[in-house]
């Protein structure tokens, strides 16, 4: 299967928001909904129920495509944190209250060179991911995927976050500076 | 100028979403009030994003009458505007912690817990406590350790114990090797949130006894 970029998926979203785009909807959905399934089943869903919730969550980016914001995400960025939220309602977890949102300011049109710079870097993060050990992968995936009390993050479990840290450390430098 | 910040552990947890509700609380909190954390979370998420973007779809394809199913649930859901921006509102209490209280500081319902300290148990599960704390001016907190952890951000006022000072938007996270005694600035008094995900351990013999009927 064709693999698209982060600037790619940006396109095919915004279609979706601006046009109610049901072919770029498709392709998003061929893409993602696999993902959210096999990232539901990895939380100790059971496939039938993993398969409804991951077309739930397609619905909410359908419903949700004009809140996107690529200046602040990327669309996997964004639709994970869809996925999260449906998950910890799905296997009945604790509440998570939000912040509050910033105040960004009357339509303020995004500044292309931080937009491309927040897809590559991004794309980068894939990247570094898919290129760690397996057992590094393993432990991030524990993290965010499965059941890693918060006792067992506090003895710290090996987590290789200075690896990825040093990949993210330009995306943090540029987010600190857009939000100061 | 916050100084005190969330560790990479409790952000990457709470970008997870495997936290109780009163950490999730304390910790949304303090983004609401601190760019730099709500930057560093967005990595977090990002990270999150990349594991999902990578996630082996080999055998997770959803049949054809998903799509299907999906497309016709869409076609009754408009796609939803894009919400007008509000203003930052000037309170004490940042949300999620204003809607945990109902209001503002005035709308918190305290109970004396002794020395003109008080405190107002917020809704939460039961896997860890929130507590508002109201601590006057000049005045200190029961000397005490810790059975788990603790999480203290302050929402006005300040206060300091051994390590260092805390005031508006600084979160304090304190584990089994600290006992400290946080006593309040002069001058304003001290509001604060505090979780803990097990009972203090008081030093002194009255405020132990009291313990399990205050809920610290």
């Amino acid at each position: 299967m064709q693999t698209r970029n982060g600037a790619e998926w940006i396109a095919l979203l915004k279609q979706v928001a601006e046009a109610q785009d049901t072919e770029a909807f498709t392709a998003l959905f061929q893409h993602f909904a696999p993902r959210i399934k096999a990232f539901l089943v990895k939380s100790g869903a059971d496939p039938a129920m993993a398969e409804e919730v991951a077309q739930d969550v397609m619905v909410t980016v359908w419903n949700k495509a004009a809140q996107f914001d690529p200046s602040r995400a990327s669309v996997a960025t964004w639709i994970f944190t869809i996925a999260r939220n449906r998950r910890i309602d799905m296997l009945r977890r604790d509440r998570r209250p939000e912040p509050e949102e910033l105040f960004w300011g009357p339509e303020e049109e995004p500044d292309q060179l931080q937009l491309l710079a927040l897809q590559q870097e991004s794309d980068q993060l894939i990247a570094a991911i898919a290129d760690l050990p397996e057992k590094q992968r393993v432990m991030i995936e524990r993290a965010y995927f499965s059941d890693l009390s918060h006792s067992e993050i506090a003895e710290e479990t090996g987590l290789p976050l200075g690896t990825i840290k040093s990949r993210i450390r330009l995306a943090l430098e540029r987010l600190r500076h857009s939000l100061s | 100028m916050i100084t005190h910040h969330l560790s990479d552990r409790l952000l990457m947890a709470y970008s997870a979403g495997n936290l109780p509700e009163a950490f999730n609380l304390v910790i949304a909190s303090h983004i609401a009030l601190c760019d730099e954390c709500r930057a560093r979370l967005a990595s977090f998420d990002a990270i999150g994003g990349a594991m999902l973007e990578q996630m082996p779809e080999t055998g997770q394809a959803l049949p054809d009458s998903a799509l299907a199913a999906t497309l016709a649930r869409i076609k009754t859901t408009p796609v939803a505007a894009k919400p007008a921006p509000r203003p930052a509102q000037s309170r004490v209490l940042p949300e999620p912690l204003a809607s945990y209280v109902g209001g503002d500081i005035d709308a918190i319902r305290w109970r004396g817990i002794g020395g003109g300290v008080r405190q107002a148990i917020l809704p939460t599960s039961k896997a860890a406590t929130a507590r508002m704390l109201f601590i006057p001016a000049g005045k200190a907190v029961p000397d005490h350790g810790h059975n788990g952890l603790e999480m203290t951000l302050v929402l006005q006022g300040a206060f300091a114990d051994a390590t260092a000072r805390f005031g508006r938007g600084d979160i304090e996270i304190a584990d089994e090797d600290l006992d400290h005694q946080p006593i309040a600035e002069p001058g304003e008094d001290c509001i604060c949130l505090a979780v803990t995900d097990a009972p203090l351990k008081f030093r002194a013999l009255l405020p132990r006894l009291a313990q399990p009927f205050l809920r610290i």
